[in-house]
């Protein structure tokens, strides 16, 4: 009793969550048929908001930087794959679609370690031990550099990273629902492959010596380097890692809206993702990205009607608000997070 | 001549006119002494004599403004440096515990243990992750190595419990067996008995002793109470101030002057 009596503001929160997510249904204010449509569009979003939380999450547990950075990593990532996709054909005359695609990926992501190499070597190194504020500015220096930089070499126009995957909606479940459901197959097989790069991740953090030295330093600089693991080696191997998953968030989102300089703009919509899901868990930015992409699409598309009707309003604009309204709602209840790390400080 | 004193050999680690100074503060001066295969050395000393800025010199954690530190290595060659780095620690088989525990607190006792094996993993990072081929076997080795030192310390039953849910005695146990677990050649102990009850500490001395008869593992250890240090170390070095001023077996430095006035003060 004690620990719900504690506990209420947060359980309030999330029974309101969950009311929020079954209460189109209950109202009648959608057909089943068009509320799946809805929730899957919400969760497609979110993997991608989730994908470059992650970045943000793998960064900030290894080295204690919150690295602002990361949504331009996204840009700079998916400009070099559009760009090196177009000029991989031209240059050598290969026809295959697949095979540029695989080639400007590869290279990209090389591009994305040697970023990462540069990051730690001129930067990271020289500002250990100093104030997290310090290496906040210093993210946000790295943030301008390459956005501008990734126009002055891949250009500045909108371009296009064509998977060759079908852009027309399939209808499933029609026996299901009345009408059926209309799905993007593009979206499944992004999906998929976020939900595969997740995977990934997860054996390479729980299985290898290489994460498991990760995620000693995350916990305790100090004793891991007593151990004789290389701090300097583990910044690069994350930094690594982020640059790889803003790929792979990049190449999705690029292919689904083209790339452009908005898309260095998707890092604002992870941050009340890190908030919703703890800037330390892993499974916590998964989640969080699930829960906000889902939670602004329902708050679009029934809510608005709603407030219209009521206030007499113009509508319109809640799915831009709606992600920092719920985590700042999240920030005065549970600063820490769904799943992150209290602290709890010994005095 | 017992047992114990006839196995110790040569001496393994030197340290030569170590000064080391924060800003106007010196935390140690001219500090010499030398360290023996096999043996247990003390570090003892009021608080502030600088015990534990001595470990963090000998494990490349603080750099000395002066001095020299001579080490003999796993590979039994010995070399000379005007200062450690951790890593360089780490790989000729220097391993430490820490005064404030410093473990990893979100991970399983096991996977804390497991990680004083990582310096020597070598296989393939993909053949890891998918748990296959030589990974394997090198992952089952190493973890029959990590499941001894969890025999040894007496922790099974704690095996999968994230370390930062258990008792601080146990906690010390899995820090001693991280150490354990590089198969360290000096195993460096920061008051590895602080802020423990009788029966804890009785535990621990059977445990370092045991480290020491049955692997040969030379020790440095700082640590308040005389008679634990009495007890089980070979020799003692004593600090006050950052100075050396007392050195040599436990019933030399019980009787020197020095000493007894560092600890009790001096009649004036």
């Amino acid at each position: 009793m004690g620990n719900l009596k504690k506990n209420w503001p947060i359980i309030t929160l999330i029974v309101g969550i969950l009311v929020g997510m079954v209460a189109p249904l209950a109202l009648g204010l959608s057909t089943p048929g068009f509320y799946v449509e809805v929730l899957l569009g919400g969760l497609m979003s979110g993997v991608l908001y989730s994908l470059v939380a992650l970045g943000f999450v793998l960064i900030f547990k290894a080295s204690g930087v919150f690295n602002f950075a990361q949504g331009a990593m996204v840009l700079f990532a998916a400009l070099a794959m559009a760009r090196l996709a177009e000029w991989i054909p031209q240059l050598t005359g290969i026809e295959s679609r697949l095979v540029s695609n695989m080639a400007a990926f590869l290279i990209a992501m090389a591009l994305m370690v040697v970023f990462a190499w540069l990051v730690e070597r001129l930067v990271l190194r020289h500002l250990v031990n100093q104030e997290g504020v310090v290496l906040l500015m210093a993210t946000l220096g790295i943030t301008y550099f390459i956005d501008g930089v990734g126009q002055t070499v891949w250009g500045s126009d909108i371009y296009e990273i064509n998977l060759g995957l079908p852009k027309t909606p399939t209808l499933v479940a029609d026996g299901l629902f009345q009408g059926g459901i209309l799905i993007n197959q593009e979206d499944l097989v992004a999906a998929l492959i976020a939900g595969l790069l997740v995977l990934a991740l997860a054996m390479f953090f729980q299985k290898t010596s290489t994460g498991r030295a990760l995620r000693a330093v995350a916990d305790d600089h100090q004793a891991a380097q007593s151990i004789g693991i290389p701090l300097n080696t583990i910044w690069v191997i994350v930094w690594a890692v982020a640059g790889i998953v803003a790929l792979v968030a990049g190449m999705i989102w690029g292919s689904k809206l083209g790339v452009q300089f908005s898309l260095s703009l998707i890092a604002l919509k992870a941050l009340p993702v890190v908030i919703l899901g703890g800037l330390t868990s892993v499974p916590g930015a998964i989640l969080g990205g699930l829960i906000i992409g889902v939670g602004e699409k329902f708050a679009e598309v029934f809510l608005g009607p709603i407030l219209v009707r009521t206030f007499d309003l113009a509508g319109g604009g809640i799915e831009n608000w709606f992600a920092y309204v719920l985590a700042l709602a999240f920030l005065l209840v549970r600063p820490e997070g769904l799943f992150g790390e209290k602290h709890i400080d010994r005095v | 001549m017992t047992n114990r004193e006839r196995r110790i050999g040569e001496v393994i680690l030197r340290v030569d006119d170590i000064s080391l100074a924060f800003g106007g503060v010196k935390a140690l001066t001219d500090v010499a002494f030398d360290v023996r295969e096999h043996e247990v050395r003390a570090i003892i000393g009021p608080n502030g004599a600088g015990k534990s800025s001595m470990l963090n010199v000998i494990n490349g954690v603080y750099t000395p403004q002066v001095g020299r530190i001579t080490f003999r290595g796993t590979d039994g060659r010995q070399a000379a440096f005007d200062h450690m780095n951790p890593r360089r620690a780490a790989e000729m088989g220097i391993a430490r515990t820490f005064q404030s525990l410093a473990l990893f607190k979100g991970m399983s006792v096991l996977d804390n243990i497991m990680t004083g094996r990582n310096l020597r993993m070598k296989s393939n990072i993909l053949l890891q992750a998918v748990r296959f081929g030589p990974a394997l076997a090198e992952e089952l080795e190493h973890r029959a190595f990590v499941e001894n030192i969890i025999d040894f310390l007496e922790i099974q039953a704690y095996r999968k419990t994230p370390v930062g849910r258990l008792p601080y005695g146990l906690q010390k146990r899995v820090d001693l067996g991280r150490a354990l677990a590089m198969q360290p050649r000096l195993l460096l102990l920061d008051e590895p008995m602080a802020g423990m009850n009788v029966e804890e500490k009785e535990d621990m001395c059977r445990f370092i002793l045991d480290v020491n008869d049955e692997f040969g593992t030379t020790i440095v250890l700082i640590e308040h109470d005389m008679g634990v240090v009495m007890d089980i170390s070979d020799r003692v070095v004593v600090l006050d101030y950052g100075r050396k001023i007392g050195d040599g077996t436990p019933d030399e430095v019980r009787a020197s002057e020095a000493v007894i006035a560092a600890y009790l003060g001096v009649a004036h």
